[in-house]
């Protein structure tokens, strides 16, 4: 399934599956510090709790998260970097 | 109607929006708290995962927090204390995993702490979710403030060097000057 309403290009990937809270967020707050505004940051996970955690830090830190797919336990998340 | 100065009709304008602002009311007002205060006050391995986790994410997303340490919970911080910190087998009677109960009687049977202590440490490993000492760092990372209850630290003989750099060492007026202006706070 997926919840993103348009096809996104991300500029770089974050591999933390396997991991459990509060890993995912935590890896993914550095990796979106490397990129730059504007870019999409895909991370790779397993931890379904990412999808609320990811929508919270984004809404709390004025990024955006796009959404994300799920295939068999597997999903992939899309965080826009702010300007 | 009577025609009022420009001067004074800016002047007026330019209070009200000061006014209006200040209690909130407009875009631009002052940004909503974004300040999380814990006070961490349990030693052993389960107690401690909470603040770590809660602090190092509350850092991740850009909130302002500080981790108040005392009396057991100095543990969490102390240089050797928290690699060695355990979970206890006693006066848990929701210690189980799937259909595993552990009877409370069982618990008080020698070696049982530490039977317990590594069955967390290996869940948590297989989640990959970090040791404590790790977490600790991750919160320092992230701008955590680390307070340490000064008074704990006397009543356990336990000084300054004992405890992780970067610790400030405060009474609990610190803490609530610091927790009165968070939106978020918690005992732990």
């Amino acid at each position: 399934m997926s919840t993103l309403k348009e096809t996104v290009k991300p500029d770089q990937t974050l591999d933390v599956r396997g991991m459990g809270c509060p890993m995912p967020l935590l890896k993914a707050k550095k990796a979106v510090e490397t990129i730059g505004g504007g870019q999409v940051l895909e991370v790779l996970g397993t931890d379904p709790g990412s999808k609320s955690d990811f929508s919270s830090w984004a809404e709390k830190t004025g990024n955006e998260y796009l959404g994300y797919t799920e295939e068999a336990g597997h999903f992939k998340h899309y965080l826009r970097k702010k300007q | 109607m009577a025609t009022i100065d420009p001067q004074i009709q800016q002047y007026v304008d330019q209070r009200v929006q000061e006014a209006l602002k200040s209690a909130g009311l407009v875009a631009g007002a002052p940004p909503r708290r974004n300040r999380m205060a814990i006070v961490a006050s349990k030693g052993s391995l389960d107690m401690a995962y909470m603040p770590m986790i809660l602090g190092s994410t509350a850092g991740a997303m850009d909130m302002e927090v500080a981790i108040f340490f005392t009396f057991y919970g100095l543990q969490i911080i102390h240089k050797t204390g928290n690699k060695h910190l355990q979970v206890p087998s006693i006066g848990n009677p929701a210690m189980k995993r799937g259909a595993m109960v552990v009877p409370s009687i069982v618990g008080v049977l020698p070696g049982m702490t530490a039977m317990a202590t590594m069955m967390m440490k290996s869940w948590m490993a297989k989640e990959k979710v970090p040791s404590i000492p790790e977490l600790l760092e991750m919160c320092q990372e992230a701008g955590v403030k680390i307070l340490a209850c000064q008074m704990s630290m006397d009543v356990m003989g336990i000084k300054k060097e004992d405890l992780i750099d970067g610790v400030e060492c405060v009474g609990a007026g610190t803490y609530l000057g610091y927790a009165s202006e968070a939106a978020v706070t918690l005992f732990i």
